[in-house]
């Protein structure tokens, strides 16, 4: 390999932080038109590294070549200036903005709207990015939202793009297009960094892959000489254990029931939800796909009693009516629930963990004493769960805003499970928490259907649904598709439902 | 329609000073900031610029001094809020308290001197159309001024750079922060505009609506001003609409007291208050508008930690 032909070389990258070694003598060289995959699991200092490149942190040690001149990157500016772009796996988008405002405030010179606009759509036309530049942010999906971070770092015609975790949230079909950009941009001879730890991906994109482990670099690999298996070997230093279902067809009674359920959108920007039917048995796990923002909060917010029904009838809980009880209610009726958004939703960020332990839990685990907190018996339950889910925390007495969003989200799902309900619905189960934390939780969630209950998962990880699920639906537009057995199903199937397409062949019955 | 002309006159009076203060504070908001000393300041503008009107005899110094004085008010504001993070809703409510107080103890010796108000301009030819000319083309400048405004903050806020950084930043200050705005500076300057505007509000109260000096003159028209930011949910043509519909209805519900309908009058003088929130609410009732139009980070503290 000849040196002179990187575009950009790290040699002995290292980076501390009190108490933490996130980078250790890390060396990673790119070329032009390659694309080249960071793997690792959280915490194993992808990110610490790609904001090094991008002049967010300093490095403590160590050299940065770029087209074989030595750079100290001290700023994003800096490193835009130099050629590189970086598209963050958390968007820095104004709601309230249209396309064009936003990616006009992130260029670092003021160009008319119109021109601007017009720039926008030949970039988006070039790379098959569809993007409407007068389009107000809070009216996109999560896909589309990408798009205009990714068009505003190619309007810089960068020589290094960056990309951390850029599939997370999107479809299958999203994820094809997207990669088909990226390899017409490598194609042209930019040099691409993706960070990420699905596998596959990185097996159908990348040609060359640096893996991370606790901050050291494992390995370097040529990607086609690996395997899926051999690649999660290197970055988790041991094998995963796989989920056991069970048996097929020795489901329970129906334990949670919809019939008709119809709830008008909570203002313009909502989705309403439309003839929702639904039913999940005991011992069953029902998974409910879909493009966030088609309607799944408000389904959420429906079942879990935070938007009453319109009938009492709609809701059935073992057979019993609930559609006009409020949250509590329903819990004490054996419902249990698990938000999306886990800051303001799922937890309270300024509370300690042992009242919002409090929140969700005091009726089924007893906690409340004559009307009276009871504060032992409480801070107990939060401690068990922190000990059983593995919560990184220094106690239970820290506010929850404090916690990562992994750890919260290991303590609210805990919270939940540690109740025994019987029956949970849980938005997003695993996103963002590590891989190996991800399927401790997968396995619970099948752990407590197999002790009876009955279990609902509204996903927009489409590997997970498959793994964990036995029945798979989805949603789109407010509606629910026909579910099928997830044993007949495949993830393009499943993005076809997304999609809002019924799938031919349609005659087997919803069963 | 000799009584029609000189009603829709008062109309326009009495629009005036809370067309000020809510297109400032519209703008403070629109950064992020919630300043619910509007009153506080306004009522300081009256009393500046009823002071300086006196001895200075002059109704430009009176003006510039009336803005001056709703800056400084705004400047401490600034200073406690951004500089220290104090919190915006009580450091606003003190503010009004403030300035209440330290008004009626600079207008003591104010009380019962009358001034004649501040000069209309006449445009020539154009006043003298019958009825139009009246309405349109007699008023004092500040009027003119006022109208002036409006379109320069919608043109402001919707049409400029400047503008699209202001609602940035009122939309999301971390993102904003981010890409390298100076979220306090911008901020500091947004309250500051907000104060200028709610004290030349004021002092359109004591120079020209009722020109002399009363304590509390301002009667709570700070807070309809900050309704009337909130109900026209952020949009500068709303805002105008909520002032002028709050005058007109002041000014009609005098005329029906005179004409001695048979309704007590505190309910009478209720009336252009739950009149004008009742119709802004009607029209706004759209909660995803609403979502577009309000900045996102409305009265959250901003640390530039990272």
């Amino acid at each position: 390999m000849n040196e002179a032909d990187h575009l950009i070389e790290l040699k002995g990258m290292t980076k501390t932080f009190p108490g933490v070694i996130a980078n250790e003598n890390v060396d990673l060289a790119l070329r032009p038109g390659e694309v080249h995959a960071l793997l690792g699991e959280n915490g194993a200092g992808k990110s610490t590294l790609v904001k090094m490149i991008y002049g967010i942190l300093k490095p403590d040690a160590g050299d940065i070549l770029f087209q074989g001149q030595p750079v100290i990157i001290d700023s994003p500016a800096h490193a835009r200036e130099l050629g590189i772009a970086m598209v963050f796996q958390h968007f820095s988008l104004f709601d309230s903005l249209s396309v064009v405002e936003n990616i006009s405030l992130g260029m670092d010179k003021d160009v008319p709207m119109e021109t601007l606009a017009e720039e926008i759509r030949e970039i988006s036309d070039r790379y098959g990015l569809p993007l409407d530049p007068h389009r107000y942010v809070y009216t996109l999906s999560v896909g589309e939202r990408q798009r205009i971070e990714i068009i505003r770092c190619l309007l810089q015609q960068p020589k290094l793009l960056v990309m951390d975790e850029p599939t997370s949230v999107l479809t299958p079909q999203e994820v094809q297009k997207l990669f088909v950009t990226l390899e017409r941009l490598a194609d042209e001879g930019m040099a691409i960094l993706y960070i990420s730890h699905k596998l596959d991906e990185i097996k159908a994109l990348c040609h060359h892959a640096t893996i991370l482990r606790l901050g050291k670099k494992v390995a370097e690999v040529n990607v086609d000489d690996e395997s899926t298996s051999s690649l999660a070997a290197l970055m988790m230093g041991e094998d995963l254990a796989t989920i056991v279902k069970q048996d097929h067809g020795s489901y329970g009674e129906i334990r949670l029931q919809v019939e008709g359920l119809n709830q008008p959108a909570f203002d313009s920007t909502g989705i309403s939800l439309d003839e929702i039917h639904l039913d999940v048995r005991a011992g069953e796990v029902v998974g409910i796909a879909g493009v966030a923002g088609n309607g799944q909060d408000e389904l959420l917010r429906a079942l879990n009693g935070e938007e009453k029904c319109q009938s009492h009838a709609c809701i059935m809980i073992d057979g019993k009516h609930v559609g006009l009880l409020d949250p509590n209610a329903r819990r004490k009726a054996g419902m249990a629930s698990v938000p999306e958004k886990r800051l303001g939703h799922g937890a309270v960020p300024d509370m300690d963990l042992v009242d919002n332990a409090f929140m969700t839990a005091f009726h089924r685990m007893g906690l409340l004493a004559r009307g009276l907190i009871n504060y032992p018996k409480t801070r107990q339950f939060a401690d068990k769960v922190i000990e059983e889910y593995s919560v990184k925390t220094p106690g239970s007495h820290v506010p929850a805003g404090s916690l990562s969003g992994g750890n919260l989200q290991k303590f609210i799902i805990g919270r939940e499970l540690h109740q025994s309900p019987d029956i949970l619905i849980v938005s997003q189960p695993t996103w963002g928490v590590d891989a190996g934390a991800a399927q401790t939780i997968r396995q619970a969630l099948r752990e407590l259907a197999a002790n009876g209950a009955a279990v609902l998962v509204i996903s927009q990880d489409l590997d997970e649904l498959m793994e964990i699920t036995d029945r798979i639906g989805a949603i789109c537009g407010g509606r629910l598709s026909r579910f099928y057995p997830t044993s007949q199903m495949t993830i393009e199937k499943v993005g076809l439902l997304m999609a809002g397409v019924s799938l031919e062949g349609d005659s087997q019955d919803a069963a | 329609m000799e009584i029609l002309v000189p009603a829709l006159l008062t109309i326009i009076t009495a629009a005036t000073p809370l067309l000020f203060a809510a297109l400032g504070e519209l703008i403070t908001e629109k950064s992020g900031v919630l300043n619910l000393g509007v009153e506080g300041m306004m009522v300081m503008g009256a009393i500046i610029g009823f002071v300086a009107v006196h001895y200075s005899g002059s109704a430009f110094i009176a003006v510039i001094a009336s803005m001056l004085a709703g800056g400084v008010m705004a400047a401490i504001f600034a200073l406690l809020v951004l500089r220290f993070h104090a919190s915006q809703v009580p450091t606003g409510l003190a503010l009004t308290i403030f300035g209440i107080g330290l008004s009626a103890l600079i207008g003591q010796s104010m009380i019962g001197i009358a001034y004649e108000g501040i000069p209309h301009v006449s445009i020539p030819f154009l006043s003298s159309i019958p009825v139009l000319g009246a309405l349109l083309f007699s008023h004092d400048l500040l009027v003119y001024f006022s109208l002036v405004m409006v379109f320069a903050v919608y043109y402001f806020l919707n049409k400029t750079r400047g503008g699209l950084i202001l609602r940035a930043i009122g939309d999301s200050h971390d993102a904003a922060h981010a890409m390298g705005y100076s979220v306090i500076r911008v901020r500091l300057l947004a309250t500051l505009f907000g104060g200028a505007m709610a004290g030349l509000g004021g002092a359109y109260l004591s120079l020209a609506y009722s020109p002399l000096w009363v304590e509390q003159m301002t009667a709570g028209r700070g807070w309809i001003a900050l309704a009337l930011v909130v109900f026209a949910t952020w949009r500068t043509g709303r805002v105008l609409l909520g002032a002028y519909l709050f005058g007109g209805i002041t000014i009609l519900q005098l005329h029906a007291q005179a004409l001695g309908i048979g309704v007590p009058a505190q309910v009478m003088s209720m009336l252009p208050y739950l009149a004008t929130v009742l119709v802004l609410v009607l029209i706004s009732r759209d909660l995803g508008k609403i979502k577009l139009n309000a900045p996102a980070s409305l009265g959250k503290a901003f640390h530039a930690s990272s």
